[in-house]
C-alpha cells in the first residue's frame, strides 16, 4: 500500500490539482450566480479554497517518505556536481574501477577454486577414502588423483560397513583418432554405483548402475552435456552413436545434466566409461595389476556420521584390506611396510583441484595485492575528495549556515562517494571479465584445457558489494567529516587567498600519501622479485638444448607380439622419422624430459652401503651428443651394448657426486633393487654424462642414471623419441606424422616442442610476474597521481608565500627544492614503512620465488629508484610551475 | 476543529449519497448553520486520508451544471466506521453536557 502510493504520487498530485480546479470552477459559477463579475466570482472562490500550494503538501508528504525523497535530492545534486567537474569524475572512477574490478576477478576465481561446493546431491556428507601421504605405495602411477589399487577399492567395499555408498573414479585424456596425431577427450572412469552415490540424473537416456559395471562389461559411455553441445551439436539422435576410445567403439547411452562436471574442480569431462571398461584401453590390465594406482574413492556417510568416525571405522579395516591386496613382487621389507598402511576419511564438500592446490595459494597472494591497489585507490579519491571539500568550503558554509544539520550535508557528501563507488562497481565489473577470462586462459596453457565456471553467485556479489561499501566510507567519509567540521562564520570570512596556511592544513594529506608510498612499495617489490624469479627460469641452465621436439608414439602393435617384434617396429620407426628431410637426428628415450613425469628406483653402489634413490632414463647412443649434454668421463653407449652384452650405465654428475663422494664413479658398479628371489641387476659405470634437468626446470640437478635403449627388455609401453629438426622447428610435428603414418597409420602420436612446453610449464610464474607487475605498477601510477595532485594543491595555496620569497630573493631553484624538498619526506618516509612490510609479504611467499632470495638488495634497490623516480617527477611539475611565479603578479591579486 | 470531527462530518455528509469535494464544503458548512468555518482546501487532505483507509472510494463524474467533477461515495466500512464514531461522539458529548451542566443530568 505504502510502496504503491510512493511510487503513484506524482499522479495523485495532478489528480489532486484537478480536482481542486473543479472545485474553484464549481464555487466560481456558483458566485457568478449569486452576481459577483466573473473575475471577482474566481478570486472569491480561490480565497474560499485557501492555500492550495499548503494542500497538495500536506497530501504529497501524506504520500511520499521523506527520507526517501531527499536522498533522491541528494543523489540528483551529486550527479550535478560530478558531470560538472568530468576530470575528477572519470579518473575517481576509473581508479576504484580498476580497484574493485581486479579484487572482485580474484575473487571469482578464488570462490570456484576454492569455496564452492561440488555439483551433486548432499555434497557435505561425501568424503574421499584415501591412504594418508607417506603410505608406502610403489608401482605405476596414472591418472590425476592416482591413490588407490582396484584391488584395494574392491576389499574396502567388500569390508565397509560405514558407508551407504561407495564408488571410485579415474580420470585422464583418452585418444578418440584412429592413427595419426590424438586428439584427447577428458575422460572420466565411474565405478558402478557412481551415479547412485552423487544422486546425478541423466539428462537424455541413462546413467550407467551397477549391472554395467562388471567383469567383461559391454563398452558403453555417457557424454557430458558440454561434449555434446560443443563436438556433436546437440544431436537428439546422439544415443544411437558410438565414440572410439583408444580404436575401440564405445556406444553412448546417455548425456548427463550441464551441472555435472565431474568431481575434479577446475577440470570438466568429456566422456564418462565404467571402471569395467578399463582393459579395452589399457594393455597393462589395471583391473587386475595391484601395482596400479589409479582410482580415488568417494564415499557417502550417513547422516549423523562424522568423516572422524568414518576414519575410525577405516582404520578397523585396514589390516584386513591390506592383507589381501599386497602387490605381488614386493621385496620384504615392502611388504611389512605395505601391511602397515592404514586408511583414511576426508570430507569431499568441494571436490579435489590440482588447479586449486597448484594456484589456491598464488590467488590468495594476487588478492593480497589487489587489496592493497584498492586501498591506494581509495587513499587517492580520499585525497581528491578532501580537495574538493576545500575547494567547496564555502557553499558548505552557507548551507550549514542556512540551517542545514552537519548530519544532512555529511550525507550529501557520502551519496557523492556512493555514486562514484557505484560507477566503479559498474565499470570494475567489466575489468573482472577481461581479467578472469585472462588468468583462465593463461591457466589453460599451462595446465591443459581449465574449465572454470566464473559466475556472480551470492558469494562474489556480497564480496563486490562489501568491498563497495567499505571503499565508500575509506574515501568518502573521512572528506565528509573533515570538510563539514568547521564554523560557518570562520569559513566564510577566511578567503584562503592571501592567508598562508600551515602545514597543519596539508596534515592528513600528507598521511594518506605516506601510505599510499608505502604500500605502492610493497607492490613494487613484489612486481620486481616475481619478474625476476620469471626471468632466472626462462634462462635457467637446463643442461641440453630444447630446440627438440618429443613424440610419443603409442598402438596396439608396440605392446604386443615378441621383445625382437617390439624391438623391430621401434627402429624402423626410428629410422622412418630420420629419414624425413626435415629430421636431423631422433634418438630414443624412454623418459619425456621436463614433463613432471619420471621414474626412478633405489640403487646400490656396494652391498654394504645405504639405498640410493635415483631416477632412470634409457637412451639411445646419440642421445648425448643430439642434446648437447657432454661425457665428462669414460665413454658413450656402444652399438655393441646390446640385450646380450653386460649391462651399462651412463651416470649424471649429480649421481657420481652423490654415490661416491669420495672416489670416482667410473668403473664401479651399482645394483638396482629387485623384489626377493630374483637375481639383482648389475650394472656397470662406463661414464658419466654432465648434469641436465630432469622433470622440473625448478629442482636442482638431480641424479640419474642414463641405461641404452638397446638394453630394455620390457618395451611394452609408448616408443619415445627426441627429434632435432634440420630447418624450422616448427615443421617437425608434421614430419613427424607423415612418417609415422608411413610405417602405419593406425598408430597415434602425441607431439610436442620442448623449448614450448617448458615455457608453458612456467606459467604460475608468468601469471604471477604479469599481474605483480601490473598492479605494481597501477600503484606506483596511483601514488604518483595522489603526489601530483597534493603538490600541485600547495603550490597553488602558497602561491602568495613564494611571490614574497622570490621578491625578497629567492631563486626559483630555492622554491623548486622547498616543493621537491617537501614530497622527498613524504616518499622517504613512505618508503622507510613499506620497505619492512614488503620484505615481510616477500618472506611470506618465498616458496614462489626462484634463483632469488626474498631480501634481494638488488630488488629493493629497483623498487625504491623507481618510486623515487616518479614520485619525483610527480613533485617536480608543480615545483617548476611555482619557481615560475611571477612575484609581481601573485602580490598584485592580493 | 477535532481532527476526528471533520472525518466524521465528511462521512455524515456522504450517507444520502455520493458528493463531490465542493457539495461536501458546503454540505457541512450549512448544516452547522455555519458554525463551523471550514477552509474548504483543508478538506481535501481529510478526503485523501479517507480513501486511503478505504472508508470512502471516488470516481470522476459530471456536475450538475456540467463540470467535471471528483465525486466521493460512502463504503460499507466507512458506513460502519460512521456508526461507531457517531455512537462514541454522542457519548463523549453527553459526558461534555453532563459536566458542563449538572443540574439537567438524571
Amino acid at each position: 500500500m505504502t510502496w504503491r502510493r510512493f511510487f503513484n504520487r506524482r499522479r495523485r498530485d495532478e489528480d489532486l490539482q484537478r480536482e481542486i480546479a473543479s472545485y474553484i470552477a464549481l464555487e466560481t459559477d456558483d458566485n457568478i450566480a449569486r452576481g459577483m463579475s466573473p473575475p471577482d466570482a474566481h478570486d472569491a472562490a480561490v480565497r474560499k479554497f485557501g492555500n492550495v500550494t499548503r494542500v497538495r503538501e500536506d497530501v504529497y508528504v501524506m504520500n511520499t517518505m521523506m527520507p526517501l525523497d531527499t536522498l533522491w535530492q541528494d543523489v540528483r545534486l551529486a550527479v550535478r556536481l560530478l558531470r560538472r567537474d568530468k576530470g575528477f569524475t572519470i579518473a575517481a572512477i576509473l581508479s576504484l574501477a580498476l580497484g574493485i574490478g581486479a579484487n572482485t576477478a580474484l575473487f571469482q576465481l578464488l570462490d570456484v577454486v576454492r569455496l564452492r561446493s561440488l555439483p551433486v546431491a548432499a555434497p557435505d556428507r561425501l568424503v574421499k577414502v584415501s591412504l594418508p601421504p607417506g603410505s608406502e605405495r610403489s608401482g605405476s602411477f596414472s591418472s590425476r588423483w592416482p591413490e588407490m589399487t582396484f584391488a584395494q577399492f574392491e576389499e574396502i567395499g567388500r569390508h565397509q560397513r560405514i558407508f551407504t555408498g561407495l564408488f571410485a573414479w579415474s580420470s585422464r585424456g583418452v585418444n578418440t583418432a584412429d592413427g595419426g596425431i590424438i586428439r584427447e577427450v577428458d575422460t572420466l572412469w565411474l565405478s558402478g554405483d557412481a551415479f547412485g552415490v552423487l544422486g546425478v540424473r541423466p539428462e537424455l537416456g541413462r546413467v550407467f548402475g551397477r549391472d554395467d559395471d562388471r567383469p567383461g562389461c559391454a563398452p558403453i559411455a555417457l557424454i557430458s552435456h558440454a561434449y555434446w553441445q560443443r563436438a556433436l551439436g546437440g544431436d537428439a539422435s546422439v544415443l544411437s552413436r558410438t565414440i572410439r576410445l583408444e580404436g575401440t567403439s564405445f556406444e553412448i547411452v546417455g548425456v548427463t545434466t550441464p551441472g555435472f562436471y565431474g568431481l575434479d574442480v577446475g577440470r570438466r569431462f568429456d566422456v564418462a566409461i565404467p571402471l569395467c571398461t578399463d582393459p579395452l584401453l589399457n594393455p597393462s590390465n589395471r583391473l587386475e595389476t595391484r601395482r596400479s594406482w589409479w582410482l580415488s574413492a568417494v564415499g557417502r556417510l550417513p547422516s549423523g556420521v562424522s568423516a572422524r568416525q568414518a576414519t575410525e571405522h577405516l582404520k578397523a579395516i585396514a589390516p584386513a584390506v591390506m592383507k589381501s591386496t599386497v602387490p605381488p613382487d614386493s621385496s620384504g621389507d615392502g611388504i611389512e611396510r605395505y601391511l602397515a598402511n592404514t586408511l583414511q576419511a576426508s570430507p569431499l564438500l568441494s571436490g579435489v583441484s590440482d588447479v586449486r592446490d597448484t594456484f589456491g595459494t598464488i590467488l590468495i597472494v594476487l588478492l593480497a595485492g589487489t587489496a592493497i591497489v584498492l586501498l591506494i585507490a581509495c587513499a587517492n579519491l580520499a585525497s581528491l575528495l578532501l580537495a574538493r571539500g576545500t575547494a567547496r568550503q564555502k557553499e558548505i558554509a552557507v548551507r550549514l549556515a542556512i540551517g542545514a544539520s552537519r548530519q544532512r550535508v555529511v550525507r550529501q557528501l557520502l551519496v557523492e562517494s556512493a555514486i562514484l563507488v557505484a560507477a566503479g562497481v559498474g565499470a570494475g565489473t567489466i575489468v573482472a571479465r577481461g581479467l578472469t577470462s585472462v588468468v583462465v586462459t593463461q591457466l589453460a596453457d599451462g595446465m591443459g584445457p581449465v574449465f572454470l565456471d566464473i559466475q556472480w553467485n551470492l558469494n562474489v556479489l556480497g564480496f563486490t558489494a562489501g568491498i563497495a561499501a567499505l571503499t565508500c566510507l575509506l574515501c568518502g567519509l573521512a572528506p565528509a567529516l573533515k570538510a563539514t567540521a568547521l564554523a560557518p562564520a570562520a569559513a566564510m570570512r577566511a578567503d584562503g587567498r592571501g592567508t598562508t596556511q600551515g602545514p597543519d592544513r596539508f596534515r592528513f594529506r600528507r598521511l594518506l600519501l605516506i601510505g599510499q608510498v608505502g604500500l605502492s612499495v610493497v607492490l613494487l617489490l613484489g612486481a620486481v622479485l616475481f619478474t625476476r624469479t620469471l626471468y632466472n627460469l626462462l634462462n635457467v641452465n637446463v643442461g641440453f638444448d630444447q630446440q627438440v621436439v618429443v613424440a610419443g608414439l603409442s598402438h596396439r602393435s608396440l605392446a604386443e607380439g615378441t621383445l625382437d617384434e617390439r624391438q623391430l617396429l621401434r627402429e624402423r620407426l626410428r629410422d622412418a622419422i630420420a629419414a624425413h628431410p626435415a629430421v636431423a637426428d631422433v634418438a630414443a628415450s624412454r623418459n619425456q624430459p621436463l614433463s613432471g613425469r619420471w621414474w626412478n628406483d633405489y640403487v646400490y653402489v656396494d652391498v654394504s652401503s645405504e639405498k640410493l634413490l635415483s631416477n632412470f632414463n634409457r637412451v639411445s647412443p646419440n642421445y648425448f651428443r643430439m642434446l648437447g649434454i657432454p661425457i665428462l668421463k669414460g665413454r658413450n653407449f656402444l652399438p655393441q651394448d646390446v640385450r646380450q652384452a653386460p649391462a651399462v650405465a651412463v651416470v649424471s654428475d649429480a649421481f657420481a657426486r652423490k654415490a661416491f663422494p669420495t672416489g670416482d664413479a667410473l668403473g664401479h658398479t651399482l645394483w638396482i633393487e629387485t623384489p626377493p628371489g630374483q637375481p639383482a641387476r648389475r650394472i656397470e659405470i662406463v661414464g658419466i654424462a654432465a648434469d641436465a634437468k630432469y622433470e622440473d626446470i625448478r629442482s636442482d640437478f638431480e641424479p640419474v642414471v642414463h641405461l641404452p635403449a638397446a638394453q630394455d627388455d620390457e618395451l611394452r609401453e609408448a616408443a619415445w623419441f627426441v627429434v632435432k629438426p634440420r630447418g624450422p622447428i616448427d615443421d617437425l610435428p608434421a614430419a613427424i606424422e607423415q612418417s609415422v603414418a608411413g610405417v602405419n597409420p593406425a598408430i597415434a602420436l602425441h607431439v610436442t616442442i620442448l623449448s614450448r612446453q617448458v615455457r608453458e610449464g612456467l606459467l604460475r610464474e608468468r601469471l604471477m610476474a604479469g599481474l605483480s607487475v601490473a598492479f605494481g605498477s597501477l600503484a606506483a601510477l596511483l601514488a604518483a597521481i595522489g603526489l601530483y595532485g597534493v603538490m600541485s594543491y600547495m603550490v597553488t595555496r602558497r602561491s602568495s608565500e613564494f611571490g614574497i620569497r622570490m621578491a625578497l630573493g629567492a631563486h626559483r631553484r630555492d622554491v623548486v627544492r622547498i616543493v621537491v624538498g617537501e614530497a622527498g619526506v613524504v616518499v622517504a618516509i613512505g618508503l622507510a614503512i613499506g620497505i619492512p612490510l614488503g620484505l615481510g609479504a616477500a618472506a611470506a611467499a618465498r616458496s614462489l620465488l626462484f634463483g632469488l632470495e626474498p631480501t634481494d638488495p638488488a630488488t629493493i634497490a629497483i623498487a625504491v629508484a623507481f618510486l623515487a623516480a616518479i614520485g619525483l617527477l610527480a613533485a617536480y611539475l608543480p615545483a617548476r610551475r611555482a619557481s615560475r611565479l611571477d612575484p609581481v603578479e601573485v602580490l598584485r591579486m592580493e | 476543529m477535532l481532527q476526528g470531527a471533520l472525518d466524521m462530518l465528511i462521512l455524515r455528509s456522504l450517507v444520502l449519497g455520493p458528493a463531490h469535494g465542493h457539495t461536501i464544503a458546503h454540505a457541512i458548512a450549512q448544516r452547522s448553520e455555519q458554525v463551523l468555518q471550514v477552509e474548504h482546501g483543508s478538506l481535501y487532505p481529510a478526503l485523501h486520508r479517507l480513501e486511503d483507509r478505504g472508508f470512502v472510494a471516488s470516481f470522476w463524474g459530471t456536475s450538475e451544471n456540467n463540470r467535471k467533477a471528483k465525486y466521493y461515495r460512502l463504503t460499507p466500512s466507512g458506513r460502519k466506521m460512521l456508526a461507531a464514531e457517531t455512537s462514541r461522539w454522542e457519548q463523549l458529548a453527553r459526558a461534555i453536557a453532563q459536566v458542563l451542566n449538572p443540574v439537567d443530568g438524571q
